[in-house]
């Protein structure tokens, strides 16, 4: 291995400030998340949703006045990614104003309101949505409870094929990655609907990725370099990843970047939770998987006997 | 060193082009299209109706092509703009909604469709685009949720009438029968009554949990309904209630409509091109019953009748409000068909009645020692209602389930009734197809609420396909540009081995029937991305080798090598995470899932196999000096 007389670069040296600034990132993420909480789409709170498009660009007040005079009292209304597309928000199922509408749809009800108010401007329903409030509770137990399960599955199967120092330290580089992500959606009040616990949950994947590529150099240079500390061959296995860790997350970045550019708005916050996940992720895989390794005394004891390889076993699974 | 058996370069163009023959339906975007099919007897679907069809769109100015008649006896109008979808749909209901049609009693529906433009030769071969979700395509979305608790009451209380019968006909006196949850309590005053009732229950419910005590001078029997029985009732009403919306959606006339159980009690149904979804609702949510009862006797006690007015309103004048017992013989469960048309003898309307065989007997049953008795015929409406009530001080609309029962025929029974019979006592024609279509169409097993309406546009679902395949172009763009500066000649590979991805990827999908979402399609530009990384990783290794001072040949073969594990391992945990999203996602998000789990699974194949292939096909036992990484 040429790597010794390549430049190795002294990531571990920098530690303790990378740690500080984790610390404050995860420690500002959840005062956030009990202040402010997490601005809530509708999949989980429960309530009426109804994208508009408009011919010409409606005055925003007109329109919440033309909504109260027709009944529906406490609408939000706002822009979605034009002047001419409005968003319509009724939280709670009090869209519906009496019995005799009650079987019909609040979507078409708002419309024809509007449109009557607005001769002039023709209105086109995009879309709508009504969702029970029951719903949203078992939506945030069904997402909590894949988010748990992902950690325990991951959890596993790192103890399985290396070892359980990785996993704690893959786990909380992950639950690193999760919060700040999170936090960062509450600071901003940014939409946490179902598609961006979605790519939580894809952020998760993508980061024990980048932790498993790295974890898996780690154990191959404990058993090739055997006069070097752990904390230098994090750092030699850290260098030579570096390339292929910087080139992954930028090829991703930069389809991503189509996502979030073109995409529409529907999937906007679905990219933003992504680009984030995978900067931070990038960052966890180098800093605090790697660090928590050194902090848990990581040694060549814990990687005798060497895990069993089961390449050829592997291979037969490919057609 | 560094080639494929000749096998294996075959393997792979076979594979390819199996990839390519089922990815390539999904270039040929459908057309906009109106289906129209017919839904009565005298409604014909044939050349004059095309004519009439087209001719209304082209009153309309909608530009129109390619109308058919179409395998399955609809016919087929293909539009140009999808933005006249809508009105396309509205100006061919409306004329075929007019006097003439009306009179000749030839009914029509118009739907929203999307029609194939998959050459006939792909097709052939079973090939097909993908399903699009409700958010590409525009449709209605409905989640409705089954009152299962409502269904286990109800046999409770059948079960607590069939006893009440059980202890007259054997005379047992003065035994108190309560039912309380899940429990029915028989007290009795002796012993030999507690046996008797033991016996009771054993002949007519031997499935029910049963136990005896006394206290106090009283004996009492405690039945109960099992956790394994209260789990059947629950499948059963579940599975039926789903049988009834498969046949209503039916009745709606929706090309490929999607109606699923979701979870223990709740049923999806997509609704794809339905744009009315008001109308929608009103067919599937229309919860009614009818429930079969005698009439009570002057002794039959207070606590064993009910009474109801009618639902006819002459009748309501003329005859009253009239008691019926409470037990039921059969709900509307049981009807297998149900036709309406016109009774020469009363001069009324009527609907002739067919029962399943089950039906047929407990109608026989109860019927055969009760001739000269009154048949009721109770129709059961649930709905919600919003009413004002105060909560903590404060005024607020709450949403009360409602229940209207009426009766709608109360008759004479001349003979034993069997499988089949007729009932009469409608206000109209109008009154009596439609209690026949709902009865036909099944009635539901327990009440059901919705918990979700969703409704995208069309217009919005085209939005959608655009910027979805726009971010895949741009994606792709950035992505190959970037790998070629990058890797070179490798990079050249590497996006050869990407297009094999998203060829094999649509294929798969495709052949699958996944259905594309607009997550779905975020989730392809994603493995886009995540695709190229067991490339990047065996590249990385193939540039380490070379600066340790291996030659380039050896250090392809060991960068290939020694990347393999690194990527399985890497892959398989992401696997695990895109599983995991699979089985707790609904709707948007699974389809987000599956198109990860999948890219996966098709990266890893071209990243490793298909790079190699074309890296051997250039480098590949020659001599090399120089690798362009």
């Amino acid at each position: 291995m040429s790597s010794e007389t390549e430049k190795v670069i002294p990531f571990m040296r920098w530690g303790r400030i990378a740690a500080a600034l984790s610390v404050v990132l995860v420690l500002g993420s959840i005062v956030s998340f009990f202040v402010k909480g997490l601005n809530l789409g509708l999949d989980f709170t429960g309530g009426t949703l109804v994208e508009l498009h408009y011919e010409r660009a409606p005055d925003l007040e007109t329109v919440r006045t033309q909504l109260t005079e027709a009944g529906y009292a406490g609408a939000v209304v706002v822009q979605f990614g034009s002047e001419e597309a409005l968003l319509v928000r009724l939280r709670g199922n009090s869209g519906e104003k009496d019995a005799e509408s009650a079987a019909a749809n609040v979507g078409e009800g708002i419309v024809n309101a509007l449109r009557a108010a607005t001769p002039d401007n023709s209105i086109e329903l995009m879309r709508s949505e009504v969702i029970g409030a029951q719903m949203g509770e078992e939506l945030v137990n069904d997402g909590l409870l894949g988010v748990l399960t992902a950690f325990a599955g991951i959890f596993l199967y790192v103890a399985v094929r290396f070892q359980r120092k990785f996993s704690a330290a893959a786990l909380l580089g992950l639950v690193h990655d999760v919060v700040i992500v999170l936090g960062l959606f509450s600071i901003f009040g940014l939409e946490f609907d179902l598609t961006v616990l979605a790519a939580v949950l894809a952020v998760i994947g993508y980061s024990i990725n980048d932790t498993i590529v790295v974890a898996d150099r780690i154990r191959e240079n404990f058993r090739i370099l055997r006069e070097h500390t752990t904390s230098e061959i994090i750092d030699i296995s850290l260098t030579q990843t570096l390339g292929r860790t910087l080139v992954t997350s930028g090829t991703t970045l930069i389809v991503l970047l189509a996502l979030l550019l073109v995409g529409g708005e529907l999937i906007r916050n679905f990219s933003i939770a992504l680009i984030v996940g995978i900067t931070v992720g990038t960052y966890s895989t180098i800093y605090i998987a790697s660090a928590i390794l050194i902090w848990l005394k990581l040694s060549k004891e814990d990687l005798m006997p060497p895990a069993i390889e089961v390449e050829g076993a592997e291979q037969n699974e490919l057609p | 060193m560094n080639r494929f058996p000749l096998w294996k370069y075959a393997m792979l163009i076979l594979v390819i082009g199996f990839g390519v023959i089922y990815a390539l339906p999904n270039l040929y975007a459908p057309d906009p299209a109106i289906q129209i099919t017919g839904s009565s007897r005298a409604a014909k679907v044939d050349e004059s109706l095309v004519e009439v069809a087209t001719g209304a769109l082209t009153r309309a100015g909608i530009e129109h092509f390619g109308a058919e008649i179409t395998v399955d006896g609809s016919v087929m109008i293909r539009l140009r703009d999808i933005g006249q979808q809508l009105a396309a749909q509205k100006a061919v209901q409306d004329l075929l909604d007019g006097e003439e049609f009306r009179v000749a009693d030839k009914r029509y529906v118009v739907a929203l469709n999307r029609a194939s433009n998959t050459p006939q030769w792909l097709s052939s071969m079973g090939a097909k685009p993908m399903n699009l979700g409700l958010d590409l395509a525009g449709g209605v979305h409905f989640l409705l949720q089954v009152d299962t608790p409502k269904a286990i009451t109800d046999r409770l209380e059948d079960m607590q009438e069939t006893i009440k019968k059980g202890i007259r006909e054997k005379r047992l006196f003065n035994v108190d029968i309560k039912l309380d949850g899940r429990v029915i309590t028989l007290t009795a005053p002796s012993e030999d009554t507690q046996k008797a009732l033991m016996e009771l229950l054993q002949e007519n419910f031997p499935q029910l949990a049963r136990q005896r005590g006394s206290q106090g001078g009283a004996f009492w029997v405690k039945a109960q309904l099992s956790d394994q029985m209260i789990q059947e009732i629950e499948d059963h009403a579940v599975s039926q209630n789903l049988t009834a919306i498969r046949n209503r959606v039916n009745e709606l006339g929706v090309s490929e409509p999607l109606v699923q159980r979701q979870g223990r009690n709740r049923i999806v149904v997509e609704l794809p091109g339905v744009q009315d979804a008001a109308g929608a609702k009103k067919i599937l949510g229309k919860t009614a019953n009818l429930e079969f009862r005698l009439e009570a006797t002057p002794s039959t006690p207070l606590t064993q009748k009910e009474q109801f007015e009618f639902y006819n309103e002459q009748e309501r004048q003329l005859r009253g409000p009239k008691y019926l017992e409470r037990r039921r013989i059969i709900t509307g469960e049981r009807v297998v068909n149900a036709v309406a048309g016109f009774d020469d003898q009363s001069n009324s309307p009527k609907i002739d009645i067919t029962l399943d065989s089950e039906g047929g007997n407990l109608m026989h049953r109860a019927t055969r020692n009760e001739v000269g008795r009154n048949m009721g015929v109770l129709f059961i409406d649930y709905y919600t209602e919003k009413q004002r009530v105060v909560e903590n001080g404060q005024v607020v609309e709450k949403e009360v389930s409602k229940v209207d029962k009426k009766i709608i025929n109360l008759a004479t029974i001349r003979s034993a009734l069997g499988v089949r019979f007729q009932i009469t006592g409608l206000d109209s024609s109008k009154e009596a197809n439609d209690v026949a279509l709902l009865l036909r169409a099944g009635s539901l097993a327990a009440p059901m609420v919705f918990v979700e309406e969703r409704t995208i546009g069309p217009s919005l679902g085209a939005e959608n396909i655009a910027m979805g395949v726009e971010s895949v172009k741009l994606g792709l763009v950035l992505l190959v540009l970037f790998m070629l500066v990058y890797y070179k000649v490798f990079g050249l590979a590497a996006n050869i081995a990407l297009a094999m991805n998203i060829i094999l990827l649509s294929a798969l999908m495709s052949i699958l029937g996944a259905t594309l979402t607009m997550p779905g399609i975020a989730g392809i530009v994603l493995t886009m991305g995540m695709a190229v990384d067991a490339n990047v990783l065996i590249f990385s290794r193939i540039k380490e080798e070379l600066k340790s001072g291996l030659p380039p040949q050896s250090a392809i073969h060991a960068g290939f090598e020694r990347a393999f594990t690194t990527i399985m391992d890497a892959n398989l945990t992401t696997l695990i995470v895109a599983f995991i999203l699979f089985v707790i996602g609904t709707g948007p998000v699974k389809g987000f899932a599956v198109t990860l789990s999948l890219g996966i699974l098709t990266s890893v194949f071209t990243a490793i196999i298909g790079t190699r292939a074309v890296i051997n096909l250039i480098y590949g036992n020659r001599q090399v000096s120089k690798l362009w990484i």
